[in-house]
């Protein structure tokens, strides 16, 4: 009864700011390997980023929204990047951009962290290696959808498993 | 030199005592081109050391060349420099043939030629756009990229990535050009000059890129070759020697071209350097095309390469950004016993303090721009 | 063309009858069989070998991307005269000189290296370092480790390695006060096998992080880390998965057939009888 009382409430009120998260993410300049040229290429003239309002990568995690892992997480980088995690306010999304970040690629190796969700909590993977230009757009695009299945009813977890904590 | 000469005295006792401070230019920053951390030991704006720090993108290729077959090699030799994955990959499977004897049909040659060509114009016009980002000049970022992605799709129609193009293979080519591609190359070849007199335009007479980099980043001719500089920053500095040129591969002593050098040492030398080597390329370009011969496109040879029990052998090519070369240990079985990159960005790099103790902190990051570096080929 | 080749395969043996069009014209005598089959076998052993010869004159004529691979193979270099200008110089150091397909290869006692470096450098114009390594071979017992140093002449344009071998805890000269660029190679050297310089400016590993347990590149190092890396994420994997050779599925590249050797090489005579 709560809930539905909750949503009826917010729907206008998650809607108008589900859509304003959506349509200006702002990623964090956070390249590491290979595929961070291919990010580089979604903002070229061709892959245009700019029409998903999200040109703007910000050189600082405390000014961005989006953390694209693009490339290969070492075991010696690792750490930063929890670090970089912790830094951006909410609300904020990963995304693991090319194999080495999902699972760690082709590298089982001593030195290379098998997937960056060991470390930080990814939102969503795009695969490929290093994924297409489009493939980023589709994973942006994907974020998108999430986004906009929030509300501020429940927690991103509520929402996924059906479960009020 | 003339507007912007570098301060050579450091600022004198003040009231308040000077002190040094020590900067964290980190592994994440928007002008490191990838994983690189430097300790700056600065005073006020001036830099008066600077410590690399590397590894951070260090992925256990080496390791990785030991467990795999020659030929299952060549994708990650992609990886390493990434902006330039033809030029690796010719360097790697250059060091295999010459290893195990196999000459390759001189289609093949000029195949691998067009290719590395081509992935050099493509290494050049990323570095000015990221050299010129780093500046502060954003435009000719999508200038540059409009051309690159035209040179990603040939690559894309030749062997079906854009990036990581495991286009080569010991002893030859797995493909043979497709229809049209010869004159798709064509087309853009005869349109890309005016591209870079377009490039030129914004950025050779600017005022504020000569302040930026005129005088800026001195690398002296002896400390290069002391260090083990190699490619655009050694010709940078008034040494005129290209690989292609004094120990010649695949079809280069075939084709007429010119290496371009410049005397003074600092990074607008080197920017010039390498937009004179962007035409240069399309003069090769252009030969290859037209002597292009037919034939077979893959050498003769055994199902399973072996190398031979007890051999090594180092061959190197001249990448965009220096000297690749493989230094590969032969056991009698189908894997290297020991492969070993010789990374140009890895010594070129190295001299980095050198090129920035006494400037400031924004000569820094022109410096770094210059250096053209890759970090996945400085760490591997 | 030859008689042989008339499409009849010839099994190498000594014709038991005349073939049709292996027929000489004989002196029709009245001799002894034994004569005849021996002048009809002298006749197809002529007749094999010219074109066995026609046969690998085509195949000389041929080009080289079309023939199998000729391996290189080490040759002394003693009549090189850098080797005689070292030989000058640093007699003791020199322990072997070799060129293989083209390069020199120089063996360096392991105290002298410095010394041979600085020679090459001001002496001979070998001014440019290019590349810095460590190898190990775990199965020479004394001295399992190897610097190879690889230097460039501008003037000559020629390259040549100098290798020194190295046991375990046997630090080798560092050879920064001739090449300042040796610093990072011979820290990597370490880091990778723990090959220790001697009056190294900044012996710390370099690619890896400081407390990283053991060196990688040495043989009995495995891939996936001991402590680190994918060694930390078994459950990952489990025991039967997981790409590299050597371990999970043990999946290794398919094995040659075991007498490729000879099946090539039987291929090849058989085109020659054929």
């Amino acid at each position: 009864m709560d809930n539905v009382e909750a949503n009826v409430l917010t729907t206008t009120y998650d809607k108008i700011f589900n859509w304003a998260r959506r349509s200006a993410i702002w990623p964090m300049q956070f390249g590491l390997a290979c595929c961070a040229i291919e990010m580089m290429a979604v903002l070229d003239p061709r892959h245009d980023m700019s029409r998903f309002g999200a040109e703007v990568f910000r050189a600082t995690p405390r000014q961005s929204d989006l953390m694209i892992v693009a490339g290969t997480v070492t075991e010696k980088m690792a750490p930063i990047v929890r670090r970089l995690w912790d830094q951006m306010p909410d609300p904020k999304w990963a995304l693991a951009m090319g194999a080495c970040a999902t699972c760690g690629g082709p590298y089982r190796t001593y030195a290379v962290t098998q997937g960056v969700d060991r470390v930080v909590p990814v939102d969503v993977y795009v695969p490929g290696c290093p994924p297409r230009p489009e493939a980023l757009l589709w994973g942006l695009m994907h974020l998108q959808r999430k986004i906009d299945r929030m509300t501020v009813a429940k927690t991103a977890s509520e929402v996924i498993t059906g479960q009020t904590s | 030199m003339t507007d912007h000469e570098p301060d050579s005295n450091p600022q004198p006792e003040t009231l308040f005592g000077v002190e040094e401070m020590e900067l964290n230019f980190g592994p994440q920053h928007p002008a490191t081109h990838g994983v690189l951390r430097l300790k700056l030991t600065i005073d006020g704006e001036r830099i008066n050391d600077c410590y690399p720090i590397i590894g951070y993108l260090h992925r256990g290729t080496e390791k990785l060349f030991e467990l795999h077959p020659f030929f299952q090699n060549v994708p990650h030799t992609d990886r390493m420099d990434y902006v330039a994955a033809a030029t690796n990959n010719l360097a790697y499977v250059g060091a295999v043939e010459k290893l195990l004897g196999m000459t390759v049909p001189p289609r093949a040659r000029y195949i691998r030629t067009l290719l590395s060509e081509l992935q050099r114009i493509s290494s050049h016009l990323l570095w000015l756009a990221t050299h010129a980002i780093d500046i502060g000049a954003m435009t000719p970022f999508f200038y540059t990229f409009r051309e690159r992605e035209q040179i990603l799709d040939m690559f894309e129609e030749y062997c079906g990535a854009r990036l990581t193009l495991n286009c080569m293979r010991p002893g030859g080519q797995p493909f043979d050009l497709p229809v049209g591609w010869v004159e798709k190359v064509g087309a853009f070849n005869e349109a890309f000059p005016e591209k870079v007199d377009e490039y030129e335009g914004l950025l050779t007479e600017n005022r504020i890129w000569k302040k930026r980099t005129v005088g800026i980043g001195i690398l002296p001719p002896e400390v290069a070759l002391d260090y083990g500089v190699t490619g655009p920053m050694l010709r940078g500095s008034g040494i005129q020697w290209d690989i292609r040129k004094a120990m010649p591969y695949e079809a280069y002593d075939e084709v007429d071209f010119d290496v371009p050098v410049s005397y003074n040492c600092d990074t607008y030398d080197r920017y010039l350097v390498r937009m004179e080597e962007m035409r240069q390329s399309v003069r090769i370009i252009r030969q290859c095309l037209e002597k292009l011969p037919d034939g077979p496109i893959m050498a003769k040879r055994p199902r399973v390469l072996k190398g031979p029990k007890d051999s090594d052998v180092y061959h190197s090519v001249e990448g965009p950004k220096g000297e690749i070369g493989f230094y590969i240990v032969g056991d009698g079985t189908p894997n290297p016993y020991r492969c070993r990159v010789r990374p140009p960005s890895f010594y070129n790099i190295e001299v980095l303090p050198e090129m920035v103790r006494g400037g400031l902190i924004a000569d820094l990051i022109a410096v770094i721009g210059t250096t053209d570096i890759v970090l996945g080929e400085v760490d591997r | 063309m030859s008689e042989s080749e008339n499409g009849k395969p010839d099994t190498g043996a000594t014709p038991e009858a005349p073939k049709p069009g292996t027929e000489e014209v004989e002196p029709t005598s009245a001799e002894p069989a034994s004569d005849s089959e021996e002048a009809k076998a002298a006749a197809a052993a002529r007749a094999k070998a010219e074109a066995a010869a026609k046969r690998a004159a085509a195949e000389a004529a041929k080009p080289a991307w079309e023939k199998d691979p000729v391996t290189p193979e080490w040759q002394e270099a003693d009549q090189d005269p850098l080797v005689q200008a070292l030989r000058g110089t640093h007699a003791e150091a020199l322990q072997s000189s070799r060129l293989f397909a083209g390069d020199l290869v120089v063996e360096v006692a392991r105290e002298e290296i410095r010394n041979v470096c600085r020679t090459l450098k001001e002496a001979q114009g070998f001014t440019l370092l290019v590349d810095l390594l460590g190898a190990h071979f775990p199965e020479r017992e004394e001295d399992p480790f190897e610097v190879v140093y690889i230097l460039y002449s501008l003037d000559a344009n020629r390259r040549v390695r100098l290798k020194v071998r190295t046991a375990e805890d046997v630090d080798v000269p560092s050879v920064t006060p001739v090449f300042a660029g040796a610093n990072w190679p011979e820290r990597e050297a370490y880091d990778m096998y723990g090959i220790r310089f001697e009056q190294h400016p900044d012996m710390t590993r370099i690619l890896l992080w400081e407390g990283f347990n053991g060196y990688p590149l040495r043989k009995d190092f495995p891939v996936e880390g001991i402590d680190t890396g994918a060694a930390i994420y078994p459950e990952f994997y489990g025991e039967t998965a997981g790409p590299v050779a050597g371990t999970g599925t043990g999946w290794r590249p398919p094995e040659p057939p075991a007498d490729e050797e000879s099946e090539s090489a039987s291929a090849e005579t058989a085109g020659d009888e054929a």
